[in-house]
C-alpha cells in the first residue's frame, strides 16, 4: 500500500513538470484526457456503483461552464478559483433536480436525466447575457499570458484526474464504499441490512454533480470559447459511457483503459470523419454483449491483477 | 394537432417497455431511420405516394425489430437493467452517424402530394389542417389497435402473460424470446407509421432521434404507464404545452413542453391513467 501510494506520488510529480518539456498541442490532449477520465469516474461511480444509469450529466458539465463564464467574466473572480465553486453550483441545482428524477426509476430515470439536460441547455441558449444559443467567448483569461495559462490549467486537469480517481479509491474502501457495493448488488438487501438507500443515492448522485461541473469549467478554461451545445451536449455523455463500457464497468481501472481506448481510435480514425464513432458505438455494443464487465474485468477475472485493490479478501 | 404525432412517437416506446420493461434508448433514431428509409425510396420511385411508402417500409421495419430483438436485445434482459440501456444508447449513437453518412445532415422530407398546405374551416374561424387531422385519426386508430390487440387477441395475451411472470408464460408453452421478438417488430411498425408522419409533417435531419425520443418518453411518463389510451392522452398534453410556449416565445415552445413534463413529474409522477404499477 505504502509502495503504491509513493509510486503514485512520483508518476504526478513527474506528470506535473510536463509544462516544461511537451508542447502546447500535447497540453491540450492531456487537458481533454483528464477531464474525459474524471467524467468517466463520475459516470462509473454513478451507475458502475449506485445502480444509477444516467444520460444527463452532460447537464451539470454545461452548469459549470456556465458558472465559470459568469463568476469570472461577470462577477470578477480568479477563472481558476472558478473550477471548484463550478463543482459547488453544480452540486447545488442537483439538490431540486434529485428531487425529480428520483421519481423515475431503471431506463425512465436514464432518459428523465435527459431531459433536465435538455432543459438546462434551451434554458442557457434563450439567455441573451451569455450569448445565447451561439455562446460567447471566455475573456477573463485574457490578462494571463498564454504558456501561465496552459500550465496552469494543465496543473489543475492532473489534479482533478488524480482526485476523481483518489476519490473514489478512498471512498469506495470506505465504510460508504461497502453499502454502495452492497446497493449495486441489491437494493432491498442492502436495506434490510441498515443501509439508507435513498441518502446514499443522493450523496453519490451529488458528488458526481460536483465532479461534473468542475470537469466543466475546466474544459473551457482550455477551450475559451463556451456555448449550449458544446457545454449542453449529449455527446459528452456518450462518449463517457463508451469509455467506462469498453473499460470495465464497476472497476476503477475500467476507466483509464476505456479513456485510452477512445484516444486511441480518435486519433487513428480522425481522417474518417464521423467513423470514429460508429466504430465506438460498436465496440460498445460488443463489449456489453459479450464481455459485459469490459476489457478490464476480462484482465481483472483472468490474471487475478488489481491496481486499485477495494474489494476484501476472503 | 402536434400532440398525435406524438402519442403515435410515444406509442411504440410504451410498448416495449409494456413487454419487456426494455427502455429503447434509440426509439427516436428508429423514427429518424423510418423517415429516411421512406424518403430514400421516394427518392428512388418518384411517383409513389405515402401510402404506398408505407405499405413498403412496414414489413422491412417489422422484420428488422424482429431480427433485432431476437438477435441482439434478447441476450441482454435480465435482472441488470444496464446492458439493454447501454446497448441501446450504442445503437442509437450508431444510427445517427450512419444516417449522417448516408444522408448528409441536411434535413428532408416527404412530400404528401398537397395535403400538407390543405386545410378546412370549422365555424367560429379556426383552421384544420388535413394532415393534422389525419395524424391525430391515426393516432386514434392505433391506439384503438393496440388495446383491442393486447386485450382481445391469442398474441395479446401472450404478451400480457409474458410481461406479467416469463417463466411462468414459459410453462404455459409460450417461447418468451418469440413473444419479445414480436413485441420489438410491432413496435417497430408503429415506429414506421410515427416516421412517415413526421416526415410528411416537417424536415427530418439525422441528428433528429433524441429529441424525438424525449417527446416520446414525456408522452408515455405524463400518461401514466400500461394503457395506449393514457399515452395518446400525454401525447396530446405535451403537444398542446409546447404550443403554447411556441406562442409565449419561439425559443421556449420544447423548453415548456419540459418543463410541463417536470412539473407532472413531481405532482403526479404515476401519471394521469396509469394502470399497471412496478
Amino acid at each position: 500500500m505504502r509502495t503504491r501510494l509513493a509510486l503514485a506520488f512520483a508518476l504526478l510529480a513527474a506528470a506535473a513538470t510536463m509544462p516544461w518539456w511537451v508542447d502546447s498541442g500535447t497540453l491540450r490532449l492531456f487537458v481533454e484526457f483528464a477531464c474525459l477520465l474524471a467524467l468517466a469516474q463520475m459516470w462509473n461511480l454513478l451507475a458502475g456503483y449506485g445502480g444509477m444509469v444516467s444520460v444527463g450529466q452532460q447537464g451539470y458539465l454545461g452548469i459549470g461552464a456556465y458558472a465559470l463564464l459568469v463568476l469570472s467574466d461577470m462577477a470578477g473572480f480568479n477563472p481558476f478559483l472558478c473550477v471548484p465553486l463550478a463543482g459547488v453550483i453544480a452540486a447545488l441545482v442537483a439538490i431540486p433536480t434529485s428531487q425529480a428524477v428520483f421519481r423515475l426509476q431503471g431506463g425512465y430515470f436514464a432518459i428523465g436525466t435527459w431531459v433536465v439536460a435538455e432543459s438546462f441547455r434551451l434554458i442557457a441558449a434563450n439567455a441573451s447575457a451569455v450569448g445565447g444559443g451561439s455562446g460567447t467567448s471566455l475573456i477573463a483569461m485574457r490578462e494571463f499570458p498564454r504558456a501561465t495559462r496552459e500550465a496552469i490549467t494543465f496543473w489543475i486537469a492532473l489534479a482533478v484526474a488524480a482526485a476523481s480517481i483518489a476519490a473514489l479509491y478512498w471512498l469506495l474502501r470506505s465504510r460508504h464504499g461497502l453499502a454502495l457495493t452492497a446497493l449495486r448488488d441489491s437494493e432491498r438487501a442492502a436495506a434490510s441490512q441498515g443501509v439508507d438507500v435513498g441518502a446514499t443515492k443522493f450523496w453519490v448522485y451529488l458528488i458526481a454533480a460536483f465532479g461534473c461541473g468542475a470537469v466543466g469549467a475546466l474544459y473551457f478554461l482550455m477551450n475559451l470559447r463556451i456555448s449550449p451545445d458544446a457545454a449542453f451536449g449529449v455527446n459528452w455523455t456518450a462518449f463517457v459511457i463508451f469509455i467506462v463500457v469498453i473499460g470495465g464497468i464497476g472497476t476503477l481501472e475500467g476507466p483509464i483503459i476505456g479513456t485510452l481506448v477512445f484516444f486511441a481510435l480518435r486519433e487513428t480514425l480522425a481522417g474518417f470523419g464521423t467513423w470514429y464513432l460508429i466504430a465506438l458505438g460498436a465496440l460498445a455494443v460488443a463489449v456489453m454483449v459479450w464481455f459485459p464487465r469490459g476489457l478490464w474485468g476480462y484482465v481483472a477475472a483472468r490474471f487475478d491483477l488489481h491496481l486499485f485493490p477495494i474489494r476484501r479478501r476472503l | 394537432m402536434l400532440g398525435g404525432l406524438y402519442a403515435l412517437f410515444a406509442m411504440g416506446l410504451a410498448l416495449m417497455f409494456g413487454v419487456m420493461r426494455l427502455v429503447n434508448i434509440a426509439h427516436g433514431d428508429c423514427i429518424v431511420l423510418a423517415a429516411f428509409v421512406a424518403i430514400g425510396l421516394a427518392l428512388a420511385l418518384p411517383g409513389a405516394g405515402p401510402a404506398l411508402l408505407l405499405a413498403m417500409v412496414l414489413p422491412l421495419m417489422f422484420a428488422a425489430g424482429y431480427v433485432l430483438q431476437r438477435g441482439v436485445l434478447n441476450r441482454t434482459l435480465g435482472k441488470d437493467i444496464l446492458p439493454p440501456l447501454l446497448v441501446t444508447f450504442g445503437f442509437s449513437v450508431i444510427l445517427q452517424n450512419v444516417l449522417l453518412e448516408i444522408f448528409s445532415a441536411d434535413p428532408r422530407s416527404l412530400s404528401a402530394g398537397g395535403l400538407e398546405s390543405l386545410s378546412f374551416a370549422l365555424p367560429g374561424g379556426i383552421a384544420v389542417g388535413w394532415l393534422p387531422l389525419v395524424t391525430f385519426v391515426a393516432a386514434l386508430a392505433l391506439a384503438l389497435a393496440l388495446e383491442l390487440l393486447f386485450a382481445r387477441t391469442r398474441l395479446g395475451r401472450a404478451f400480457r402473460a409474458t410481461s406479467d411472470d416469463p417463466e411462468a408464460a414459459q410453462l404455459q408453452g409460450i417461447d418468451h424470446r418469440h413473444v419479445y421478438a414480436l413485441a420489438t417488430a410491432l413496435a417497430f411498425a408503429v415506429i414506421t407509421v410515427a416516421g412517415i408522419f413526421l416526415a410528411l409533417r416537417t424536415t427530418v435531419a439525422p441528428s433528429d432521434g433524441p429529441a424525438y425520443l424525449l417527446y416520446a418518453f414525456e408522452a408515455v411518463i405524463i400518461g401514466g404507464l400500461g394503457s395506449f389510451w393514457g399515452t395518446l392522452a400525454g401525447g396530446l398534453v405535451l403537444g398542446v404545452a409546447q404550443a403554447i410556449g411556441f406562442r409565449l416565445d419561439p425559443g421556449w415552445g420544447i423548453l415548456v413542453g419540459h418543463l410541463a413534463f417536470l412539473v407532472m413529474l413531481m405532482l403526479r409522477p404515476q401519471g394521469l391513467f396509469p394502470r399497471t404499477r412496478d
